[in-house]
């Protein structure tokens, strides 16, 4: 056997060496790795194992103005499988489908998904969870979640809106306010194996929700009861296919009820009212969710007549003794547009021709004022703009160019024809008209409350000045007071109170189908008024006049509302004579 | 006590971190195995007893070995070259009636023990080539001398590169590495490298899956095969400085598939941290080390090769190893030497530590013929 040589032993150090410089290039990828892309790796690898479960935020409640509860909140379950904890899926199948009243199949499709976590049915009432949980299924997850809750079940439904399924409003205030009332939700962190398993004493990060605001509303659940009680009677009266009322503050804009018949449940906003059997589609869903009172256009007629009248006293065209003849009818260019009162009202004051609700002294009041002048009052009068509630989906008004317009066009427009606005547009325009000429923003929100630090933020609304002169709001009361207590308006009348007000009858387009919506606007008191309210009889079979039939329906409201608000009974007579 | 220089030896040295090294394989194989043993078996010390019998077994036969004189066996060139044929042969059969794990025929049934004859073939070729080369000492200053001993590798490194081509790179790289030593000429190896990378290209090469493995090697991230890898990096990277405490990783919760086996480094860079990772590399440093002291103080040619082959063995392996796992080379299933789940490669390779032990002990004490 040969013995080692010293280039045995040099090639036995350069073997070293040569390992040895493997080893150090080693260490410094380890090096490279491990410090320099430590960050890099270690949110990868941490996305990786952190499984992020959501704590959901209660949303805020709904208040009326008198701390009455409209949108509470009830506690329900979710039921969700992950897949991959499931041990005995056939009998988790047969389990669930029968306890959450689910077809086989549907409940069998999502439990052989594979997935991280497959949401079964949510909204499932606690009795039926708490069974769910005590059969200790694996793979089965039950979480307690919040289903939106409306203790008043139809009541302001067209304005309160819904929420869906997630929690997230749909409609109405609901979804503008959604920013306040969902609050955060919170989240739970926690570091899971790969099949999704949370691994026990792992620490977790919690990050508690933060629970919505409550929200507090102009409605006054009383009045919004007295206007439903009123609209519904009318509407079952007159067999209308709708009827709508708002009553709102002409002072300040907040709006004490919407009604906008036939309401729907909102704890059950996906059912048809109608009865119908069949699954609704979602147009037909969309028409019951519809708030007419502001996503409708219609021709206003008659009520519209406050707008001409405060216009043209306001520009000094006409006062209230000018003298006016109506012969029944008035020739405009090669037209002949008639009067309501077929014999006509003969001679007559300014006055006189707005408490009969004269067409053709409209007609020469609105000539004399020209187009392009109307036109600067209604803009004044907020009637080419959305009024700026808090409800969504606020509907546009219908107007003519300008430059269309012509002498019929003008004629039909000063008594409220051949252009389309929505109620609340006209409401809000008369209110500016009673107010002293503040174009006020109707509105339902008052103040959003953080219940947990008492923290409030009070909603502020503009407000425009010099709509119409002091002056000319202080006749126009005068003139609308008389209108309700010798004019076309008398059966709106209260014995006691001072009441203003104008009737409408307005046909709907197209007028060959005769159909009209009866409407009447009215406030209270008079001379400092602090409610004023419209309401629409949509399609009312026989009798069809406002005053006939809507203005009683406003006289009932007020003769309930006026008292609950405090407005002292006052004999017009003694007004009178002071 | 040779010329009465220091008491401790390095024969000493090398057993302590030879046995350090192992007891810290079994308690990483632990820590990476708890977690998936307890799912599949209810038993979370599953693959740590199987590893554990497996280490006191193969620390019985390294101590044995270790007291056996090594010159004897350098002498018995008859039974060598038998048992060299005989392991050829048995690599051979293995291809016929071996059983098949992930795709490929590694393994051999011996009744209720099944092995992987590869393992055994490394103890055998570096005794083998130990022993012809210390007997051709006057062959290996020639270029075809050289080249002879690398042929007669071929009977091993052939049949086990069939089914295993990662494992016949690192016999390749034995046989080369100690012909380089046998041999006191430089400039001809590196030729020698050349026509080395040459034949590891074609053995690439000749299946689909192994060129796949390049192009995951090249961009990890964002090839949808190349999962594994970063799973293994995740680990690593996440580890940090001091790592997440010993137990503590998460990658091991499935994340990293069979994390006890060839990515086991990958679990303790990220519970020990770089340090700890650092810690391991020194220890394999040391080792290698006292490996080389060793064959440097060998009078004799058979020991000093013996020592290198079983050096080269241990260096390549520690190197392909935590290269793959930190994605330095392409993906290649090799375990981390005495730290890696892994029965016959843990026994053969205390074997061959033994080998090494017999070398330090008795070429200190003189010839004893």
């Amino acid at each position: 056997m040969g013995r080692c040589k010293t280039y045995h032993r040099k090639k036995c150090l350069f073997l070293f060496l040569f390992l040895l410089a493997l080893l150090l290039i080693l260490a410094g990828r380890l090096i490279y790795l491990m410090l320099f892309q430590n960050e890099h790796y270690s949110k990868l690898a941490l996305d990786l194992h952190q499984r992020e479960r959501q704590i959901k935020a209660a949303r805020g409640i709904i208040y009326d103005r008198n701390g009455v509860k409209l949108a509470s909140n009830s506690q329900v379950c979710t039921i969700s499988v992950i897949h991959s904890q499931i041990t005995e899926a056939e009998k988790v199948i047969d389990f669930l489908s029968e306890k959450l009243s689910l077809s086989k199949e549907e409940v069998k499709k999502k439990v052989e998904k594979v997935s991280s976590r497959e949401k079964i049915k949510s909204n499932v009432k606690k009795e039926i969870a708490d069974e769910i949980r005590e059969a200790h299924l694996d793979g089965v997850k039950v979480d307690e979640d919040y289903k939106r809750y409306y203790p008043f079940g139809t009541l302001a439904s067209k304005v309160l809106g819904f929420c869906g399924s997630d929690n997230q409003g749909i409609v109405g205030l609901e979804v503008t306010y959604e920013d306040i009332l969902s609050g955060e939700p919170g989240k739970i962190l926690t570091l899971t194996d790969y099949k999704g398993i949370e691994i026990e004493n792992a620490a977790e990060e919690r990050v508690e929700p933060i629970d919505g605001k409550s929200l507090y509303l102009s409605i006054d659940v009383n009045i919004q009861k007295y206007a439903e009680q009123a609209s519904q009677k009318v509407m079952k009266q007159k067999e209308a296919i709708g009827v709508s009322m708002i009553l709102l503050n002409p002072q300040n804009g907040e709006i004490y009820a919407m009604v906008d018949l036939p309401e729907y449940d909102l704890n059950d906003p996906f059912t048809l009212t109608e009865g119908s059997t069949l699954t609704a589609t979602q147009d037909q869903l969309n028409q019951m969710w519809r708030n007419s009172c502001i996503n409708d256009t219609y021709e206003p007629g008659s009520t519209f007549k406050i707008v001409t009248a405060a216009a043209a006293l306001s520009e000094g065209v006409v006062s209230l003794t000018d003298q006016f003849s109506c012969p029944g009818f008035r020739i405009v260019e090669d037209r002949r547009i008639r009067c309501h009162k077929a014999g006509g009202h003969g001679t007559e004051s300014f006055k006189e021709g707005v408490m009969n609700s004269c067409n053709p002294v409209f007609m020469d009041v609105g000539a004399r004022l020209g187009a392009s002048n109307t036109y600067q009052y209604w803009r004044k009068l907020g009637l080419f703009e959305t009024t700026g509630v808090d409800v969504p989906g606020e509907a546009g008004s219908i107007m003519h160019k300008l430059e269309n317009i012509k002498a019929v066009e003008l004629a039909t427009m000063s008594f409220g024809q051949s252009f389309q606005i929505t109620p609340l547009q006209l409401l809000r325009a008369a209110s500016a008209v009673v107010n002293g000429g503040r174009l006020v923003t109707p509105h339902f929100g008052i103040k959003a409350v953080d219940e947990l630090t008492g923290k409030e933020e009070v909603f502020s609304y503009t407000e425009k000045n010099g709509a119409v002169s002091e002056e000319t709001s202080n006749i126009m009361k005068e003139v609308l007071e008389a209108v309700v207590s010798e004019g076309t308006g008398k059966n709106a009348a209260i014995e006691g109170y001072r009441i203003g007000g104008k009737t409408a009858t307005s046909q709907k387009l197209p007028r060959s189908e005769h159909k009209y919506i009866s409407s009447f606007l009215g406030f209270a008191p008079a001379d400092n008024p602090i409610i004023m309210g419209i309401v629409l009889i949509d399609e009312p079979t026989g009798i069809y006049y406002g005053g006939t039939i809507a203005a009683p329906v406003m006289k009932e409201v007020f003769e309930n509302v006026l008292p609950y608000l405090g407005v002292k009974e006052e004999y017009v007579e003694k007004t009178e004579e002071n | 006590m040779a010329k009465g220089k220091k008491d401790i030896h390095e024969d000493d040295t090398a057993l302590i971190l030879v046995l350090m090294l192992v007891c810290f394989g079994l308690v990483m194989v632990f820590s990476t195995s708890s977690y998936k043993a307890d799912q599949l078996f209810g038993n979370k010390a599953y693959w740590f007893i199987r590893q554990s019998i497996w280490a006191v077994m193969g620390t019985l036969v390294m101590l044995s070995i270790s007291r056996f004189d090594y010159r004897k066996i350098g002498r018995m060139k008859g039974l060598l070259t038998v048992i060299y044929i005989g392991m050829s042969l048995l690599l051979v059969l293995t291809l016929l009636i071996g059983s098949v794990t992930k795709g490929s025929k590694r393994w051999l049934s011996l009744g209720p023990v099944s092995f992987q004859p590869s393992e055994l073939s490394k103890v055998v070729m570096i005794l083998f080539l130990a022993s012809y080369l210390s007997r051709h000492e006057k062959q290996a200053k020639k270029v075809k001398g050289n080249l002879v001993a690398l042929l007669l590798s071929i009977f091993i490194i052939g049949p086990v590169g069939i089914e295993n081509a990662s494992t016949s790179i690192i016999l390749l790289a034995i046989a080369g590495i100690m012909v380089f030593v046998s041999s006191p000429w430089y400039k001809r190896f590196f030729a020698m490298i050349f026509l080395g990378a040459a034949a590891v290209t074609i053995i690439i090469g000749s299946r689909a899956y192994r060129l796949e493995r390049l192009v995951i090697w090249m961009d990890p991230e964002n090839h949808p095969k190349g999962l594994q890898t970063m799973q293994g990096l995740y680990a690593i990277g996440s580890g940090g400085l001091f790592g997440k405490g010993l137990g503590q990783s998460m990658q091991k919760m499935g994340f990293l598939p069979e994390p006890q086996n060839d990515m086991i480094f990958s679990i303790i860079c990220e519970e020990l941290g770089l340090f700890g990772a650092l810690f391991v590399l020194l220890l394999f440093g040391l080792l290698l080390f006292c490996f080389i002291r060793i064959a440097m103080q060998c009078p004799d040619l058979f020991g000093t090769f013996l020592v290198t082959g079983v050096t080269a063995h241990l260096g390549i392996q520690i190197f392909v190893n935590i290269s793959v796992v930190t994605n330095t080379i392409p993906n290649t299933g090799i375990p981390l030497p005495f730290i890696s789940y892994g029965g016959s490669s843990l026994f053969f390779l205390l074997s061959e530590i033994g080998f090494v032990l017999s070398v330090a002990r008795h070429s200190r004490t003189g010839n004893l013929f």
